[in-house]
């Protein structure tokens, strides 16, 4: 309900005005959706190892699913800016939180887009938008995740059908989809296809006994002579850098979640030292908490600077996957060294979740793994500037 | 339908608030603000009403230029329009100045029902929704909690200290909303979007001079720190003396 602006988070070069009008209302409606909506259930969904399915309503309603899609397939048709604030928001929430939207939106909504159909784009997006349907993407393998050109699992074609056959680990919502997108390899090369659930073969067990991202589901997609038709084959894309191309639309989003849990875990860390007393006195008046304030402020703010100018070149076209690689990697192992060090000023409250950087800093060990690795972007950055590929 | 949601720009609940130089105002500079709690209330119904019945509904507030932030937020819950009676000076307008200014610019759009908070949450009057009927002339159903609306009038209940009292009424009526009328909806993202197009109209309100004057504006007087008497069972008898001794409640 009601009062837009119910968080401050840090804004120390005051960034705000480089946000426009409606921009900073996309931010702060979101933002009192997640004060009001998620926070209070946050704690138990993490303990339960369970994701809010009742909010997906909310979560559709408010508009979050794939927001710049455009309007006449059920999106908002937002800015790539305005998406990533969606992105920080949510994440200030729980990574499982934005994790779920993410898939929903950059994973599973923006292939269909870019590589679908026009009937695909008619048949899938409106639902997916209105989160009448969940969506899950699963590219990565049990022995294919940092590489996943050299993944096993297989499409055949046989005439008007094809028939995958492999299985894929680590996928996020697999359990609670009505539809994967699943990339397999076939005679031409790396394609998607659009599982349906009830498709005979098929099925999605949950991965459970997680100590990280335990406010998300995550799942195995087990294929064993999955038929589907070739009206579910992604006719636009084809080859790895089809699956990849949704990853940096994902990874893009994932820059700014970083900066949403950063948020979260220095306001929570900067109210809790300027009120708890230790010697007498205020925790926060001491130099070597100052530091660590100081220091996480800046890498904070730098963090802002690098996601905002990746977002305005992504929305003037001028954007390319290596901006991407820098921003997640930052931002995310930004936020990670946020959380660590935050969790250590709140002492031994800092272990328990009814502070919030425990969980963040649980559920950021996933963000830092997932997406590309953080090694992974080491060397993607690296081959931009030596042009030298050093994966293998 | 012609649907009108009267609201008002008010400091955020958490706002720490300063007072102005001139000892009889509050210091506006970096003060968060917000829609008035109740006014929350008026703008959903008055959408919900518009849903039903079809029609338009005008978000009308009297204030700085700058409250089109605020309106924003209203049109991006569904509002169709709105407009700002433009008075740098808003915030010392009496009640009823500010609700002569509204039913002047009421008269003029025309209205069947007027929403209004129940209360601003700043100045806690109460006043301009009632106010503001006697010069429109309207019907006016004060602190309404549930709601039956048809174009030709309706039933209201209001919540009194003495039980609920269902009352009728005609068209045109002002009703001030209470909380537990609805539940307000979220600004969605493409309600934001749509809101864009939608225009914010400025306009000079009428003058109207100010009969009751702020003269001196005092922040209450900081609480004592709390004391701790001990803990656990043992402490009872200390915590009844001090009580009974010391706060002379008991
Ligand atoms: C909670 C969660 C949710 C996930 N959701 C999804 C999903 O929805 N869909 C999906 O497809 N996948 C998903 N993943 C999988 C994720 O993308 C992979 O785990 C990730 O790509 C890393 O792959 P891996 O686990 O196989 O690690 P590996 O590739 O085995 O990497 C192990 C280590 O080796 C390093 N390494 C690998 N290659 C090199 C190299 N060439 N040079 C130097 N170091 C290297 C890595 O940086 C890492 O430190 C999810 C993972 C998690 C944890």
């Amino acid at each position: 309900m009601g009062s837009f602006a119910n968080f401050r988070q840090l804004d120390y070069l005051g960034l705000d005005d480089q946000f426009s009008e409606d921009e900073l209302m996309v931010r702060d409606a979101v933002r009192s959706w997640v004060t009001e909506r998620y926070l209070p259930i946050a704690m138990e969904h993490f303990e339960n190892g369970t994701f809010p399915m009742e909010l997906v309503p909310e979560l559709a309603e408010l508009g979050v699913f794939g927001p710049t899609t455009p309007v006449e397939y059920g999106g908002a048709g937002l800015n790539s800016v305005a998406y990533g604030l969606i992105c920080q928001e949510l994440e200030r929430g729980d990574s499982g939180l934005r994790s779920f939207v993410s898939v929903q939106g950059s994973l599973v909504m923006w292939p269909i887009f870019a590589y679908g159909s026009e009937e695909q784009k008619r048949r899938w997006l409106p639902q997916l938008a209105s989160g009448k349907v969940i969506g899950c993407f699963g590219l990565t393998e049990p022995d294919f995740g940092s590489n996943p050109g050299g993944m096993l699992t297989t499409a055949v074609k046989k005439g008007d059908e094809w028939v995958l056959n492999g299985r894929k680990m680590w996928i996020t919502n697999g359990t609670c989809s009505q539809v994967s997108v699943v990339w397999a390899r076939t005679s031409e090369g790396i394609r998607g296809f659009l599982v349906e659930t009830g498709t005979p073969g098929f099925s999605a067990p949950e991965q459970k006994h997680k100590f990280s991202l335990r406010a998300s589901i995550t799942s195995e997609l087990v294929l064993q002579d999955v038929v589907v038709k070739d009206s579910a084959r992604l006719p636009g894309g084809i080859g790895l850098k089809a699956p990849l191309g949704c990853l940096t639309q994902a990874r893009y989003g994932i820059a700014w979640g970083g900066l949403g849990a950063a948020f979260a875990c220095f306001d929570e860390a900067l109210q809790y030292s300027k009120q708890r007393i230790v010697f007498d006195k205020p925790l926060a008046g001491f130099q070597i908490p100052q530091k660590k304030l100081a220091d996480m402020a800046t890498q904070i703010t730098m963090a802002q600077l690098l996601a905002l100018r990746v977002g305005r070149l992504k929305d003037e076209g001028k954007y390319t996957p290596s901006h991407v690689s820098m921003a997640k990697r930052n931002n995310v192992a930004m936020a990670l060294d946020v959380a660590r060090v935050c969790r250590d000023m709140l002492g031994a409250n800092g272990i328990s979740l009814e502070y919030q950087v425990g969980r963040h800093l649980c559920n950021l060990e996933s963000v830092i793994t997932y997406e590309g690795t953080h090694d992974i972007h080491t060397l993607a950055i690296g081959q931009e500037v030596t042009g030298l590929p050093a994966y293998r | 339908m012609k649907i009108i949601a009267c609201v008002k720009r008010v400091p955020t609940t958490e706002a720490q608030v300063k007072i102005g130089a001139d000892g009889a105002s509050i210091d506006g500079a970096g003060l968060e603000s917000m829609l008035s709690f109740y006014d929350d209330l008026a703008i959903e119904e008055a959408v919900r009403s518009r849903e039903k019945h079809g029609g338009e509904v005008t978000v009308l507030t009297l204030g700085p230029s700058d409250c089109s932030k605020e309106l924003r937020e209203a049109l991006a819950k569904g509002a169709d329009k709105a407009t700002i009676l433009l008075d740098p000076s808003w915030a010392a307008r009496d009640a009823r100045s500010t609700a002569k200014a509204l039913a002047a610019k009421i008269q003029e759009l025309g209205a069947d029902v007027v929403f209004c908070g129940r209360v601003a949450t700043d100045r806690d009057q109460a006043s301009v929704g009632t106010l503001l009927s006697s010069y429109l002339g309207f019907a006016c159903v004060t602190d309404v909690v549930k709601l039956e609306l048809t174009p030709t009038g309706g039933t209201a209940q209001r919540e009194t200290e003495a039980g609920i009292e269902t009352v009728s009424f005609p068209v045109p009526v002002v009703i001030t909303c209470d909380k537990g009328l609805n539940e307000p909806r979220f600004a969605g993202l493409k309600g934001i979007m749509a809101a864009k197009k939608k225009t914010i109209d400025e306009v000079a309100p009428l003058a109207v001079e100010n009969a009751v004057v702020v003269q001196k504006i005092e922040l209450p007087a900081a609480r004592k720190a709390g004391r701790i008497v001990g803990e656990g069972a043992g402490a009872v008898p200390a915590l009844m003396e001090a009580l009974r001794n010391e706060a002379k409640v008991l």
